[in-house]
């Protein structure tokens, strides 16, 4: 009985802040036009959401590449299948690593962030101050940040991407003595602009769309108090990743499923 | 000036104003008091339209606060400060911003005069010098003091002052009920005052309301409270230990409870 009463009261819970959460995205999408209006507090959420988080992307991304490049060879090699290296490092980055990896890093390193700083102004009545002096918080403080995470995203996955290419081929043809005009030539003539570049930066564009929303929620929805923060921030990293994934499979079997 | 009739507002299953009404003189400083958590910073909200009423009206210049459009809202709010009891600093802005800031968001004005307007806020309150210091470091008085000067940024027509002397040295406490008084005199301010320093609050306030467990429980001037008739109001008033409000959290006696070991 107890089971059934806790799942009951779970569950309502759960519908009780999926309908918050809604009400919260509608209010930051309502307010682009003031992000629009004001673009220096937009650039400023650029800087601190998108280009502090650059270095991470960077040397992830090489390294994720890097890794990519000596597995590849040791694999490929058995079937004397080196020339296709290219092909595999760049197919895995622009598919799947790419939008996926760096959507977890930006979770952990911005979203946390976003969630702590909101539930922090939240507790020192920072939002309650400004809705008192008529100024709507949800425009002023939470719209440009989300509109920044979501500029940035897909950015960082494309730079991702790009260095870990560049990663694949540093261990591939640099380190392991890969042929480089075949690692370059089957690259450019397998991979698919519209097949599986555009479908990456579909990706990309969800998943940030997903952090950034489940970040600013979280941290607004924190209770004020310092434990009521850091479980706030510990959620915003466990459910971004959760919502990350499990998109990441929907969309994939959407985009490739039906072939 | 504002105008309660027979407001209720409960969280969960426990009433904060169970059926209260109160006016709310223009021009003069109104405290409200009572002892901790008896939700006093929860009437500053409700008359500020951040929470909504369970039943009952609210009406600030005629107009109900709580049937207003977010819009005609925040036209109000900007007649209306509000001194939280941390300050509530944005904490990313120097001191002359964080008062530049309702100004900028609010008016057209040219910095030239935004800084005429800042500084004489920031002289009201004596802190002219430190107008480039951040939030963080300043005193907790200071904060207040910014605060304040903050709230009168738009030249509002009332202040809501959150428990503003809480955990002040005995300085801070006189520099603060100075102002607060000073203020609402030269500015011809509505001021509220929430707050359980009796003390302080009787020195500067025209009249004061007591409120306990969700009920007005007292009124009047802070002489009237001082002789009140009712044993709690002088218990409250006084400071005393022990009276109608027991100094024992309810429990069963003392010698029944050493000698009920498990």
């Amino acid at each position: 009985m107890k089971f059934f009463q806790s799942l009951g009261h779970s569950s309502l819970q759960f519908i009780a802040k999926l309908g918050r959460s809604s009400l919260f995205l509608w209010a930051i999408l309502s307010g682009l036009g003031y992000t629009l209006s004001r673009p220096s507090l937009l650039i400023k959420q650029l800087y601190n959401i998108g280009a502090l988080t650059f270095w991470l992307i960077a040397i992830a991304g090489l390294f994720v590449g890097m890794v990519l490049g000596l597995q590849g060879v040791y694999t490929l090699s058995t079937f004397g299948a080196e020339s296709a290296l290219g092909v595999m490092v760049a197919a895995s980055l622009v598919r799947e690593l790419g939008p996926v990896v760096s959507a977890l890093l930006f979770a952990g390193r911005a979203g946390s962030a976003l969630t702590a700083e909101i539930g922090l102004m939240k507790a020192t009545e920072q939002l309650s101050a400004m809705e008192m002096m008529a100024i709507d918080p949800l425009k002023y403080i939470i719209a440009p940040r989300f509109f920044a995470g979501f500029i940035s995203l897909p950015l960082l996955a494309a730079l991702f991407s790009a260095i870990g290419v560049m990663g694949g081929y540093l261990a591939g043809v640099e380190l392991l003595n890969v042929d480089a005009g075949s690692y370059w030539s089957q690259m450019q003539s397998a991979i698919d602009f519209h097949e599986d570049i555009i479908n990456g930066i579909i990706k990309s564009i969800i998943f940030a769309w997903l952090v950034s929303w489940v970040a600013l929620f979280e941290g607004y929805d924190a209770t004020p108090t310092s434990a009521g923060i850091s479980r706030a921030t510990t959620r915003t990293v466990v459910n971004s990743a959760f919502a990350i994934l499990l998109f990441d499979f929907l969309l994939t079997a959407l985009m490739y499923g039906a072939n | 000036m504002i105008c309660i009739r027979n407001l209720t507002f409960s969280r969960g299953d426990r009433k904060i104003f169970d059926d209260i009404s109160m006016d709310i003189q223009p021009h003069k400083i109104t405290a409200i008091m009572g002892p901790s958590g008896t939700g006093k910073t929860t009437l500053l909200k409700l008359i500020a339209g951040q929470l909504q009423p369970d039943s009952g009206t609210i009406l600030i210049n005629q107009q109900n606060v709580h049937q207003l459009s977010q819009a005609k809202l925040y036209q109000l709010r900007k007649q209306m400060g509000m001194l939280f009891q941390s300050g509530a600093l944005l904490t990313d802005m120097s001191v002359y911003d964080n008062i530049a800031f309702p100004i900028r968001e609010h008016t057209q004005l040219p910095e030239s005069m935004i800084r005429t307007l800042v500084l004489m806020k920031l002289n009201a309150v004596g802190l002219r010098g430190a107008r480039e210091l951040m939030p963080s470091e300043l005193s907790g008085g200071m904060a207040r003091r910014v605060a304040m000067a903050r709230a009168l940024a738009l030249d509002p027509e009332m202040i809501m002052y959150d428990e503003p002397f809480t955990g002040q040295d005995p300085i801070s406490l006189g520099v603060l009920v100075k102002l607060i008084q000073t203020l609402n005199q030269t500015l011809h301010l509505t001021s509220i005052v929430v707050s359980h320093d009796v003390q302080e609050t009787a020195t500067i306030a025209d009249y004061i309301y007591l409120i306990s467990e969700g009920k007005i429980t007292g009124q009047g001037t802070p002489k009237e409270l001082y002789n009140a008739y009712s044993e709690w109001v002088r218990q409250f008033m006084h400071g005393k230990a022990d009276g109608p409000v027991p100094f024992h959290y309810p429990a069963p006696g003392l010698a029944d409870d050493l000698l009920d070991s498990p």
